[in-house]
């Protein structure tokens, strides 16, 4: 069934992608190949001496920040250090970037109709996803080639420089993989992309696990597999064979589940619905709500399943401090007892947790957009609702999700860290940590509002905020940026609970400026065109 | 009560440098159904956003219902449906949903009615929308706005991708509105469809309004083909307003205007007439005269893709 002419046409489609896509192609590759290399820069100065890459390996070494960052392999040189730092995140990235690639060059384009115009020349039913395979996996391959490269001129050793950028072409590859065989399964591209991101987020909690325990956990995740190769730390080669096998198998399962289905159709098919709406379902909210909750379910549950992660490795590094009194000066060197370790664990947990919270938000008020330019907004418009009904229902969808997101992830954190210390406190403690970053969150929910209301046309660059909260949350210290560029981030304003009291000054303030990006958003979205 | 649904004059609107509307009018009367055509690109469903309150203008006035569309959007809603040319549902809600949604926001939706259209149109409203066709997801759009008992109809090439059963369901379905006293404002391209719904019609190019009136109105005004036997040679090319002359089979053939029809027929006569026949121009002659010709619109602009 899948002779050669049914790949045919794709050399012209891997053309037709790349011409489309080369923009957003280069600042991927560009971006997580300057993050690397600025971040492994700034882990060279940080650790000019042996001692300190010793002491730093002494203190890095416990399963805390192994949950957050990778396996220790090597923490007392330059390149372990840099591995162990930019590794998790990096990887994860990596994968997001196959991953949303893949779904847009595959699913999107067929939803869209493209893809049938397209297959309607002489192109092969496999064509589409063999174009996508080879674009995203040049992608991969382009990412891989050039940190490794930048590591090589920053002075590192080669063969661990290679496993690194090997290791992030690994990760793309398997995810490009996934959302292959994703794509085949719904006629929805939001399924295919939301299906590939559970295995991604899967894989990040599994080696987690696994990390901070006996490591058995962390050889199911297609991350765990790019970081057991241990790059800089007597580099291991063979778990690439594991990383690219599942990639083939995956690509060939993709195809064959090609073989078996209708172009624009999926491999479930879609059931009859209801003949009448529901009483209820006659408000912009209502609507919102239906397009979305689906979309809240998945992020809420996918972010309580980290959260409960996270707080169950709360024990962990109690004993482990236990175990290491030394290091007890490390995790409270700001003054601070015993007590302040867990503390300061539950804090940076909420972190990430608000993260992906931010996340949900902004492609949760980004839909406002989306729906606009798919011209589903003008027949709702034209029906008696106004402009500010319909904002705010979006708003108050996206919003309330938020809400809920942190509201379950925070229960969830406290309640699992209070069962493994038993501990009651801690249940508040963990609650209250994710709560304190609902002000920041809302200012997350400003910037796209405020995107979408001033300059529609570019409403995707809200997802630089994410970014940078990101870069700044996980590599500010790291990358020693200055105190305006820190300040951009919400993330910043907001008081690290339970070991830092919530300042009333900075929740007021974060409140203020999301509700002014919030208020202009509003008022500029009403007054303008629509389609703009 | 105003006598005119829609009174739109010298409306401008400018997209960055382009300008999509260059001083257009339309008169729509209460009652009425009424053509709106122009080629595509020509700007209307540019003025239909300007109509229904999603653009905002740069020129002229824009009266709709008495009301300004802008100010008084969701007062003026309540009053009329709209159907858009590309009608794109959410892929999860059923056309039943739809359906109800849309019509429970306008704040009308006729039970009775609403079941009847969807067996007229032969529509299956338990699908998702999703796996609708072209034809049926603008049945959906249909059924929501028809299902209605608005005053007026806004409907932008609805019936694009219809099957001709379906369309004259549509016509009947119109003809019904009209007898309730609806006004339609129809956009079209189905000549048909236009002949046999309109009384009056504007027809729009590059921005502006080339032509409004009655069909009749517009074929008086437009011109002849005379096809002519004569005993001697005659020159009727020198006749104001007579164009295309050329010779078939022995027949001289040519268009003239309606106006200089008499000058023409002057010097045919002085030829001695062997035989003479006269015809109207078609309905497509006539947009394709609008359409086409690079005269006609004022400042002779070539089509906006």
């Amino acid at each position: 069934m899948s002779g050669p002419s049914h790949r045919e046409g794709a050399i012209g489609l891997v053309r037709a992608n790349l011409r489309r896509d080369r923009i957003r192609i280069g600042v991927w590759i560009a971006g997580i190949t300057a993050m690397v290399g600025v971040s492994a820069q700034s882990v060279k100065a940080l650790f000019p001496t042996q001692a300190d890459l010793d002491a730093a390996a002494a203190s890095s070494d416990n399963p805390a920040i192994v949950a957050f960052q990778g396996p220790p392999y090597g923490l007392d040189t330059v390149g372990g250090q840099i591995a162990f730092q930019i590794g998790a995140p990096g990887l994860v990235l990596v994968g997001l970037m196959a991953l949303l690639q893949t779904g847009r060059l595959t699913r999107t384009e067929e939803e869209a109709g493209r893809l049938e115009l397209v297959r309607s020349l002489p192109v092969g039913r496999h064509a589409p996803t063999l174009a996508a395979g080879v674009v995203v996996g040049a992608m991969c391959l382009a990412v891989g080639v050039l940190t490794a490269g930048a590591l090589v001129v920053l002075g590192l050793p080669t063969a661990g420089s290679v496993c690194f950028g090997l290791g992030y072409t690994a990760v793309g590859a398997v995810f490009m993989a996934v959302t292959l065989v994703t794509a085949q399964m719904s006629e929805n591209p939001r399924v295919a992309n939301g299906v590939a991101g559970l295995v991604l987020g899967a894989s990040f909690i599994l080696r987690a696990i696994g990390d901070a325990g006996d490591n058995a956990l962390s050889w199911l995740s297609p991350i765990g597999w790019s970081q057991q190769t241990r790059p800089f730390a007597d580099e291991r080669w063979w778990p690439f064979l594991i990383s690219f096998g599942v990639t083939a198998v995956l690509f060939v399962a993709a195809t064959k589940l090609e073989d078996h289905r209708d172009l624009g159709a999926g491999l479930v098919a879609p059931k009859a619905g209801a003949d009448r709406a529901a009483p209820r379902f006659a408000s912009p909210f209502a609507l919102a709500l239906r397009l979305q909750r689906g979309s809240v379910a998945a992020w809420a549950g996918g972010t309580a399943a980290l959260a409960l992660v996270y707080g169950g490795l709360t024990s962990a590094i109690e004993s482990f401090i236990d175990d290491n009194p030394q290091l007890e000066d490390f995790f409270t060197q700001s003054g601070g007892d015993i007590g302040d370790i867990t503390s300061s664990y539950l804090a940076t947990s909420a972190q990430v947790t608000a993260l992906i919270g931010s996340g949900y938000v902004i492609q949760s008020v980004l839909r406002l957009r989306s729906e606009e330019t798919r011209e589903r907004t003008e027949p709702v418009l034209a029906t008696a609702t106004s402009r500010w009904r319909y904002w705010l229902g979006h708003l108050a969808v996206a919003v309330g999700g938020a809400v809920a997101v942190l509201v379950l992830s925070g229960v969830v954190l406290g309640a699992s860290a209070a069962a493994v210390m038993g501990d009651g406190a801690l249940l508040g403690d963990g609650f209250a940590a994710v709560l304190a970053y609902l002000p920041a969150v809302l200012v997350m929910a400003g910037v796209p509002a405020l995107v979408v209301g001033v300059v529609p046309k570019f409403s995707v660059a809200a997802w630089a905020m994410l970014m940078v909260t990101f870069v700044v949350s996980f590599f500010g210290t790291l990358l020693d940026l200055p105190g305006w560029v820190l300040g951009i981030s919400p993330f910043d304003h907001v008081a690290a609970v339970p070991v830092e009291t919530l300042s009333a000054a900075s929740v007021a303030g974060l409140t203020a400026v999301a509700a002014a990006l919030l208020g202009v958003g509003a008022v500029a979205y009403r007054r303008r065109d629509i389609p703009a | 009560m105003d006598e005119m649904a829609i009174e739109v004059e010298g409306l401008v609107k400018q997209f960055g440098s382009f300008r999509a509307l260059d001083g257009l009018d339309l008169h729509v009367r209460r009652g009425e159904v009424h053509g709106f055509l122009g080629p595509n690109g020509s700007g209307k469903s540019t003025t239909i956003r300007v109509l229904l309150g999603m653009l905002r203008h740069d020129g002229g006035t824009v009266r709709l219902l008495g009301g300004d569309p802008w100010a008084d959007a969701v007062e003026l809603h309540r009053r009329l449906a709209y159907v858009p040319g590309d009608v794109n549902l959410w892929p999860k809600l059923t056309g039943g949903e739809i359906i109800d949604l849309l019509g429970r926001l306008r704040g009308d939706l006729d039970e009775a009615r609403r079941g009847e259209l969807i067996d007229r149109f032969e529509l299956d409203p338990t699908k998702k929308a999703r796996t609708y066709s072209k034809g049926n997801r603008q049945k959906v759009g249909l059924v929501a706005a028809l299902a209605s008992r608005t005053e007026l109809l806004v409907l932008d090439e609805p019936t694009s991708g219809l099957d001709p059963l379906m369309e004259s369901v549509f016509q009947e379905c119109i003809k019904e509105a009209v007898d309730e006293g609806r006004t339609v404002l129809l956009s079209s391209h189905i000549l048909a469809e236009v002949e046999a719904l309109c009384e009056r019609v504007s027809i729009i190019r590059a921005g502006r309004t080339v032509e409004s009136g009655t069909l009749d109105d517009l074929r008086r005004t437009s011109h002849t083909s005379v096809s002519v036997r004569t005993e001697r040679d005659v020159d009727v090319a020198d006749v104001d307003g007579v164009r295309d002359v050329r010779t078939e089979h022995g027949h001289l053939r040519f268009e003239v205007d309606n106006a200089r029809l008499p000058a023409a027929l002057d010097v045919l006569t002085a030829g001695g007439v062997l035989s003479l026949t006269c015809s109207p121009p078609t309905l497509e002659e006539l947009f394709l005269r609008h359409y086409d010709e690079p005269g006609t619109a004022p400042d002779g602009d070539d089509l906006q893709p």
